[in-house]
């Protein structure tokens, strides 16, 4: 157990040197010239050079790649060209909008999506079956925005019951929070909802056909135990798996949605940080957001151990 | 096996009798008349101005000013945007834009990702390294990896097609990766080799058109997916340069005055979204005809 635990931990030091190593060569082995930008329209060459040499772009990309990946793996994620503060600074302010953001969608989704799955699955070709498969190859035809604005013009601009944009952090009272979530989450939880249903439908009546049902069934248990304890006990490891991969869309999904409700989160920097080519804030998000899902990953592999007592490393 | 089952007639009579098949078909064929024949469905040039015409409601119809100050009798079907753009104009070539970004895209993934997948499981020196380097490249969300490239490549048709292909080359690499380990036990490649026949022969003349099949399915999944990026790109302001017309650029400058001009943003939708549906279908449909292992699963 300890060793399967070191094991899975060192396996994911290869995958974030790979991250870290990518996402700096994309960054450095560029045409456009950051020093230029941040010095503006009116810099003469002297200020471009001052600039670049103070960001110590001079040096080999060797060297800078050295002194970033030391600084890192301290924690210093480096300055913000743009905005002139520490990337890890910038990016404490503004976790609480994605946070709510993304955990509050993965829990209406896995709240949604795994009932839905599970009954649709019960009653496989019913209208609830028809109507969820018809839902998840919509969710994943439709973009997030569309879904987003169109959320927006009838239950904001129309009923009125929902604040259009923007956001208000947990500490000016809940509910004003929970208010500017609802159509975010919403927004989100429809490309979350469809992934999670299908693969919760599919893993269930798979598990519906073994002979345990049938047993369990002929010892006289109700059907919903039948459901809970034994289709969807036994069908759980696919579901948590899908869970994980899902983050991934996800943190896609948050860049988008955290700039259709203009919510001032780590989506919205992202965007921000490249149009401003503000370099190394790019590398920390893109770095902190792969953490992130491996993380996540790493997470969803240990808990087979408790969701699936058959596995054992 | 049944001959039935592999000749092109037998696979062709199935993919005609699957209807995921023919509703793709049918859809992405109207299309392609569209981006074809845009310049005479009653359009005028996409990116001409005309300030007199700035916000005009959809149906409308009235005189259009022409980037070469003739005017002609124009029905502004999906109304114009706030520079006076004909947005029916627009969404038609549009239409241009997303289908090439799509081929482009999958083609793209589907040939680097297969000949990396080749490599990878064909050669095992080259296994451990490459797949390491793709793990890595997986680890990071997709959008995030398109962004980044096309913040360091710059906004063009090119790079826009490569920052939506990367991501997706180690999907396509590990899945060939995959088909090349099985394949490679097979007897008849067995034989090759006794021959004497050297690696790229035995790679592309007997595994690749076996692992086609799956090849071709995950291709129309990549070709949807990168309609949907490169929609997301250009909402986000990331995407091909705002003047261009594409499906994104119209939605992303209809997104500021969304409320009263809601058309802006669902005209390019309508067009969107069927054309996605298509694509993923027909991919459905290709998948359940050419690759009956794994549609089972």
């Amino acid at each position: 157990m300890l060793r399967f635990l070191l094991q899975r931990l060192l396996a994911t030091i290869p995958v974030l040197m790979v991250v870290a190593v990518v996402v700096f060569l994309i960054l450095r082995l560029t045409p456009g010239d950051p020093a230029a930008v941040i010095a503006g329209n009116n810099a003469t060459n002297d200020d471009i050079d001052r600039i670049r040499e103070q960001l110590g772009l001079t040096k080999s990309v060797l060297v800078q790649f050295g002194i970033w990946m030391g600084n890192v793996l301290q924690g210093d994620f480096g300055y913000s060209y743009y905005l002139n503060k520490p990337v890890g600074q910038l990016v404490l302010q503004r976790l609480e909008p994605t946070l709510s953001l993304a955990v509050g969608t993965m829990t209406l989704s896995v709240l949604i999506a795994v009932p839905l799955g599970t009954l649709a699955a019960w009653r496989m070709g019913g209208w609830l079956d028809r109507f969820l498969s018809a839902f998840s190859v919509a969710g994943f035809s439709v973009p997030v925005f569309v879904v987003g604005y169109a959320l927006i013009w009838l239950f904001a601009i129309k009923l009125n019951w929902f604040p259009v944009q923007g956001y208000r952090r947990i500490g000016q009272g809940v509910v004003p929070w929970l208010m500017q979530l609802v159509l975010p989450w919403c927004t989100l939880a429809t490309i979350y909802v469809a992934l999670i249903a299908r693969v919760t439908r599919a893993s269930v009546s798979e598990a519906l056909t073994e002979d345990y049902i049938r047993t369990a069934r002929a010892k006289g248990i109700t059907e919903s135990a039948v459901l809970l304890r034994h289709a969807l006990a036994n069908a759980s490891v696919p579901i948590v798996t899908v869970v994980g991969i899902g983050v991934a869309l996800l943190i896609g999904g948050v860049v988008v949605t955290e700039t259709v409700y203009a919510i001032p989160g780590l989506g919205s920097l992202t965007v921000d940080a490249v149009l401003n080519r503000d370099f190394p804030v790019i590398q920390g998000l893109v770095l902190l957001f792969s953490v992130a899902y491996v993380l996540v990953n790493l997470l969803v592999d240990l808990s087979y151990l408790l969701l699936d007592p058959r596995i054992r490393y | 096996m049944n001959s039935e089952l592999n000749t092109w007639t037998g696979v062709a009579k199935r993919l005609v009798q699957n209807s995921a098949v023919r509703f793709g078909l049918a859809v992405l064929g109207i299309l392609l008349l569209i981006a074809a024949l845009a310049p005479f469905l009653g359009t005028v040039d996409p990116s001409a101005m005309d300030s007199a015409n700035i916000n005009t409601l959809a149906g409308a119809s009235g005189s259009f000013t022409q980037l070469d100050g003739t005017s002609l009798q124009h029905s502004f079907w999906f109304g114009a945007d706030s520079f006076g753009r004909d947005i029916y104009s627009r969404v038609l070539y549009g239409t241009r834009v997303s289908l090439t970004i799509a081929a482009a895209t999958a083609l793209l993934a589907i040939g680097i990702g297969a000949l990396l997948g080749m490599l990878a499981g064909y050669f095992r020196a080259v296994d451990a390294v490459l797949m390491r380097f793709m793990d890595g490249l997986m680890a990071i969300p997709s959008i995030l990896l398109a962004i980044a490239l096309i913040a360091a490549l710059g906004p063009q048709l090119w790079t826009v097609v490569v920052a939506i292909a990367t991501p997706e080359i180690p999907r396509v690499t590990r899945l060939v990766r995959s088909l090349v380990l099985t394949l490679r036990e097979e007897p008849y490649v067995e034989a090759a080799k006794a021959l004497a026949t050297p690696p790229p022969v035995i790679l592309f003349r007997h595994i690749l058109p076996n692992a086609m099949a799956p090849l071709i399915v995950q291709g129309t999944f990549v070709a949807a997916s990168a309609v949907l990026t490169e929609a997301v790109l250009s909402f986000l302001g990331l995407g091909l340069p705002a003047d261009i017309p594409t499906w994104g650029n119209i939605m992303a400058e209809g997104r500021v005055q969304f409320s009263q001009y809601p058309g802006n943003v669902l005209f390019p939708a309508m067009f969107l979204v069927p054309t996605v549906l298509a694509i993923n279908l027909l991919g459905d449909g290709l998948r359940d005809v050419l690759d009956p292992k794994f549609a089972k699963r």
